[in-house]
């Protein structure tokens, strides 16, 4: 297992990687072993892709999935401590560098534990076998007699000791990842399971941090964009006199309908863009937003995607004695990132370094190289900590627009997003529409359930979210990212007789489509479990009972019965609206995460004003049970975290656009949650050290916006099928109950 | 044409050279001057991210220009408190881990500490009313509050 290798240094070095004024930590103090020049590898199934252990006994991390202010890396980094018994200090991580991170997927879907960090476990469990075989032939003592502490192998009667920087210091380990490499036993844990206090809180108090916001390489120039006036508008001229009095500026950059500026300052760049005299186009190819559903409704279906299909759900519903039947929809959302978009590029003989806070630096590093005609080989993506993006926002589009900036005036370019570029050109959470029936028979039990959800396609077509950038310039892209995933949650985690739930699959969506955290699972969870409060009330029973009646699932059924008890749930039949200007109510809402992996149930209570029709929600209880924790208190961050956003989302977000563009272009016309509208939380985490973790972040979003509208109907006896919960929209709820 | 413009920021004199005195602080203070602390978040003083202290009082930076500063004392995040030495609600933040991507937190912090130097032991209500008009998209609120009110106490 030994052999040269390549330390980051080297291969700084040999690339010529600026990393001056690069001040994190990682990269100054990362320096193992000595010597070689061929490229590390980032192979999924090499140890070396993922660890080195330098001779001192320091260890790397090379992380594929990076942290978006969730905390991973701090929980990735106990994973790693854990399985080398090393302490956690002695580890060193790296994030989302295309030419050291191995390729484990972008950083979506709640995945970067229950995928990156089970990868990341069995690298670490694999290195740890094979020092130990390595240790029990230096130490002449059988491997299962060898003990680790704090990185030094020793018999566990004592004697003679090797540290880990001695078995393996500045050499590669050459090993496969190993499926059956053993696991330590969760019961001698002592740093997984642990609320370890995150590494990158400190520095963020005290101004030490650097985001890709403060990001600097030497010689850097500032561009900004100038976006045409409406989203598919053409470039018809350009008038540079305008900005010739704009000190510093070095160049205007024009290719087809990508207009940009640069200038040596950031206010000079600014200046600049909003002085420049363009003339565009007129392009109204957007639908009217009065009658964005009807304009669902009409789009072209390419294909069905039949998520679930039991029995005969057509037939039984039929045959029902009762049938019930509803419509949900909801609003297209933004990102809305506090921090816009940014990004830094560089080109050096021909190839590219882009510093970026993508979720996804291995896939950018593609659509960099497909929109440049580059081999893929000629461009790096580094990821540095950016501001949180819950998916894909404008990072890679700012990455796309610093590429080309660069590229047009042979310096590097730190490309910095307006809030108006944020809000007005990021890809957007797509509208969702759903209509779902049911049947009962005559004793109220749910004998059919048929659901339509209208969602655009993934993949290939008119999904694929594109660099704005190759898009404006009519260069090349690459096809490969796309909001595909979003039937997830369209299938039910009830046990009815005959169920079908199709997704229609649309042709168009009216602006580039992407995804929101909980990208689709948040909005079909949001139908389904108001759809079953339809159900419950329309039969009599207590929601929360009778979720339970169709449940099939012991830890699902565990969980509702500790919501129950953390929520003091009393039961019911149906809703009582009671008289008084303010009325108040719980909803309960139920998810098995894409019916595979975490459980969530939660109870909200709400305040609805008859009169102004605003609705509070003062409350959650929630339960969650997502296997394995491995930091609690990074677990409750990320599920406070995703009910706040998730009630911003449900009570107050809806972008607003004309037939030409995007109208909600700033925090005054695309308002979120403030401070004196928050909620209390209260939360009980079911930790299974035994069983696999599971994503922690997602799932408690999904089962906001069911929750809230359920408790509106039990306070009001009015349903909101429609997201934003907005008060207009009550009001005329109210009004016509 | 460039021009020089003296400042005083985190307790000591310094100077800025810019083309436009009309810039705002927020452009001196994060490219001239290298400072973390206040953010670029709107441009148009709606979400604090950029908030500063002048002459103890918080301001938007963003949107106010480096020409109304004069001789006033400015304060960033760095100057509130510094790794071997944090103000109370930098510690108190900490303690409460009180942060997601942490991109709001400078502003929070400065909102706050201009809040409780002016309120001692505030109500919920009073610090929800305080930061009201600071936004955070990550869902942190609960943390800051406790946050601020565990700063306080101990302040």
């Amino acid at each position: 297992m030994l052999s040269a290798k390549t330390t980051r240094r080297d291969f700084l070095k040999g690339t010529g990687i600026l990393i001056v004024g690069f001040s994190l930590p990682t990269f100054l103090r990362t320096a193992h072993a000595q010597g070689a020049t061929a490229p590390k590898t980032v192979a999924l199934d090499e140890v070396d892709a993922f660890l080195a252990i330098d001779r001192s006994g320091r260890v790397t991390l090379y992380s594929g999935k990076v942290d978006l202010g969730t905390g991973v890396r701090t929980a990735l980094t106990q994973i790693v401590a854990e399985e080398l018994d090393v302490p956690m200090a002695r580890v060193e991580v790296i994030e989302g560098d295309t030419a050291l991170t191995p390729a484990q997927g972008p950083t979506w879907g709640s995945l970067s534990i229950q995928v990156g960090g089970v990868q990341i476990r069995q690298a670490a469990a694999t290195a740890r076998q094979a020092l130990l075989q390595d240790a029990a032939k230096r130490l002449d003592v059988p491997a299962a007699d060898l003990v680790v502490e704090q990185g030094t192998v020793r018999a566990r009667s004592g004697g003679k000791q090797v540290t880990y920087g001695e078995l393996i210091g500045g050499k590669n380990f050459s090993l496969k990842l190993d499926k059956n490499a053993p696991l330590k036993d969760p019961a001698t844990y002592k740093l997984v399971g642990q609320s370890v206090p995150r590494y990158d809180i400190p520095p963020k108090m005290t101004g030490q941090f650097t985001y890709i916001h403060d990001f600097k390489v030497p010689g850097m120039l500032y561009g900004c964009v100038v976006r045409p006036s409406a989203i598919g508008a053409s470039l018809q001229s350009v008038d540079e006199s305008s900005v010739r009095g704009v000190p510093g500026l070095v160049k205007v950059v024009r290719q087809g309908n990508f207009l940009g500026v640069v200038a040596e300052s950031e206010w000079g760049a600014m200046q600049a863009a909003q002085k420049l005299n363009a003339s565009w186009s007129s392009w109204e190819g957007l639908p009217e937003q009065s009658k964005l559903w009807e304009y669902v409704r009409a789009t072209k279906i390419n294909k069905d995607d039949v998520t679930s299909n039991v029995g005969d759900a057509e037939q039984a519903l039929a045959q029902a004695a009762k049938r019930v039947s509803a419509t949900y929809n909801w609003a297209i959302h933004t990102h809305g990132s506090m921090g816009p978009s940014c990004a830094v590029a560089e080109f050096k003989d021909g190839k590219l370094t882009c510093w970026s806070a993508s979720q996804a630096t291995h896939n950018l590093r593609l659509q960099l190289a497909a929109m440049l005609s580059l081999p893929n080989t000629d461009v790096r993506v580094i990821y540095v900590d950016g501001s949180g993006c819950y998916g894909r926002n404008g990072h890679e589009d700012a990455a796309g627009d610093a590429a080309l900036l660069a590229r047009a005036v042979g310096r590097p370019v730190r490309v910095q997003w307006t809030r108006a570029d944020e809000h007005g050109w990021d890809p957007k959470g797509p509208p969702t529409l759903m209509d779902l029936q049911a049947g009962l028979d005559a004793s109220g039990n749910v004998v059919a359930w048929y659901s339509q959800l209208y969602i655009p396609e993934g993949g290939g077509g008119t999904g694929t979210v594109k660099l704005v950038a190759a898009e404006l310039a009519g260069l090349p892209f690459d096809k490969g990212m796309y909001p595909g995933n979003i039937i997830n949650n369209l299938a039910i985690p009830y046990s009815f007789p005959n169920v079908r739930t199709v997704a229609h699959r649309l042709a168009e969506t009216p602006l580039r489509p992407s995804w929101i955290r909980a990208p689709g699972r948040m909005q079909n969870t949001f139908c389904n479990e108001s759809f079953v409060d339809e159900l419950a009330a329309a039969t009599g029973a207590d929601p929360l009972e009778f979720r339970l009646r169709y449940i099939n699932d012991a830890r699902g059924t565990e969980l509702l019965k500790r919501l129950a008890r953390l929520a003091q749930w009393q039961g019911r039949s149906s809703a009582k609206p009671a008289s008084g200007e303010v009325a108040t109510g719980r909803g309960v809402t139920y998810v098995k995460y894409e019916l595979a992996r975490t459980y969530v149930g939660v109870v909200a209570d709400v305040e609805v004003n008859r009169k102004s029709g605003e609705v509070r929600v003062k409350h959650f209880a929630m339960v969650q049970d997502c296997g394995q924790i491995i930091n609690p208190d990074g677990v409750r961050n990320q599920m406070e975290g995703s009910v706040i956003q998730t009630v911003s989302r449900t009570l107050k977000e809806e972008l607003t656009f004309d037939r030409s563009r995007v109208t909600s272009l700033d925090w005054a016309s695309y308002p979120i949650l403030t401070f004196p509208e928050i909620p209390e939380i209260d939360i009980d985490l079911i930790d299974r050290p035994t069983e696999k973790p599971w994503g922690a972040g997602e799932p408690p979003a999904a089962v906001v916006p069911s929750a809230i509208s359920n408790a509106v109907f039990d306070a009001v006896g009015v349903r909101l099928r429609s997201v934003p919960f907005t008060p207009a929209k009550v009001r005329a709820a109210l009004g016509s109950a | 044409m460039a021009k020089t413009i003296p400042l005083h920021v985190n307790g000591k004199p310094t100077r800025v050279t810019v083309d436009d005195p009309d810039m705002p602080l927020l452009y001196a203070l994060r490219d001239n001057l290298g400072l973390h602390g206040p953010r670029f978040g709107c441009g148009l003083g709606q979400c604090g991210t950029c908030t500063v202290h002048i002459d103890g009082q918080p301001v938007r930076s963003c949107i106010t220009p480096l020409s109304a500063v004069g001789k006033k004392k400015i304060v960033t995040l760095e100057g509130l408190g510094s790794p071997e030495k944090l103000h109370p609600l930098q510690q108190a933040f900490i303690t409460e881990q009180a942060a997601q991507c942490g991109y709001c937190i400078s502003g929070m912090i400065m909102e706050a500490a201009a809040f409780l130097a002016r309120t001692k032991n505030p109500t919920d209500a009073q610090i929800k009313q305080a930061l009201a008009h600071n936004l955070c998209r990550c869902g942190t609120h609960l943390r800051i509050l406790r946050a601020v009110k565990r700063a306080s106490v101990s302040a």
